[in-house]
């Protein structure tokens, strides 16, 4: 009972978080409601058991993802207004075309539930380790059967962050920076020194 | 009781507000890239409630590999966003047709 009414609530606000991301007016308004709309998401993954993806949900998406939006939101000084011009022009279409993809997505689902659909039989092998927790079940198959997978992952990881600093970074013309084979490569012989010399004495050259 | 149907329902309305979003901001990239995240959120969720039910855990995995792609697709795409508003001054979609493609 709890647990229908918490699908409930939770399936309500992701759909109508989702709404909001895509017609709200203010980009960074459209950004809060994607984080809402992966924190419900994140509560209807624990409530089938995968606690992990919900806490990566949580962390990479909310916590890195949704910022990121939110600093090139409020990074680029754009004029949203115009962005909106298309918007009521393109709304018949848009929902004419997510009405048809929604049609047949129900058409699935209801052929499913027909049992036209035969779901594929689990592998014996990936099934859920009996009496382990949701991390440790997941950490089991993770590090043993899909480990170059994963490796492969962290390589992609490597390449977005390599691309992204290589995409942003730019050298400003004029900056004075330190120069440091300069710096080594000096002598003594032809560097300023600073002297006193005593009164009448002159300068030693 | 709460069943697969339930969560496939969702994930399919929150897939089809994904698309509907990219339909309805054309000109806005980041609303777009917004919207890709939603299609991505709502295959991980469709990902994530056939792991459960059917007590196969390689969907959560694959989700989790989902995750990954996304973050990566989300960091390029707002470092090309950047540099592209640098050059143009603005991020509408309708200038982007320096390739004449």
């Amino acid at each position: 009972m709890i647990q229908a009414l918490a699908f409930y609530l939770f399936a309500t606000l992701v759909v109508l978080s989702g709404v909001m991301v895509i017609t709200a007016k203010n980009p960074v308004h459209s950004v809060l409601w994607l984080i809402l709309s992966f924190f419900n998401a994140a509560g209807l993954m624990i409530l089938v058991g995968a606690e992990f993806i919900a806490m990566l949900l949580v962390i990479v998406y909310v916590g890195a993802v949704a910022v990121l939006f939110l600093f090139v939101v409020m990074m680029l000084d754009i004029d949203f207004a115009t962005l909106r011009a298309g918007f009521i022009k393109n709304f018949p279409l848009g929902i004419a075309i997510a009405l048809v993809l929604l049609a047949e997505l129900v058409l699935g689902i209801g052929a499913g539930r027909a049992g036209a659909l035969k779901l594929g039989t689990p592998d014996a092998a990936t099934a859920p380790l009996a009496g382990a927790s949701n991390i440790e079940a997941i950490g089991t198959l993770l590090y043993t059967r899909y480990l170059f997978l994963f490796e492969a992952s962290g390589m992609i990881l490597l390449v977005a962050m390599l691309g992204a600093i290589v995409l942003t970074h730019r050298k400003r013309p004029g900056v004075r920076g330190q120069n440091i084979s300069h710096q080594i490569a000096r002598r003594p012989d032809e560097a300023t020194v600073n002297q006193r010399p005593e009164v009448g004495a002159g300068v030693k050259l | 009781m709460i069943g697969i149907e339930h969560y496939v329902v969702v994930s399919s309305i929150l897939f089809v507000l994904g698309v509907l979003g990219i339909f309805l901001n054309r000109k806005n990239v980041i609303v777009i890239l917004m919207a890709i995240e939603l299609i991505l959120l709502a295959v991980n969720l469709n990902l994530v409630a056939f792991s459960a039910f059917l007590h196969d855990l390689v969907g959560q995995i694959f989700a989790m590999f989902v995750l990954t792609v996304a973050a990566g697709e989300a960091a390029i795409g707002l470092a090309i966003l950047v540099i592209y508003f640098r050059r143009r001054g603005s991020i509408a979609v309708d200038d982007a047709n320096h390739m004449k493609g």
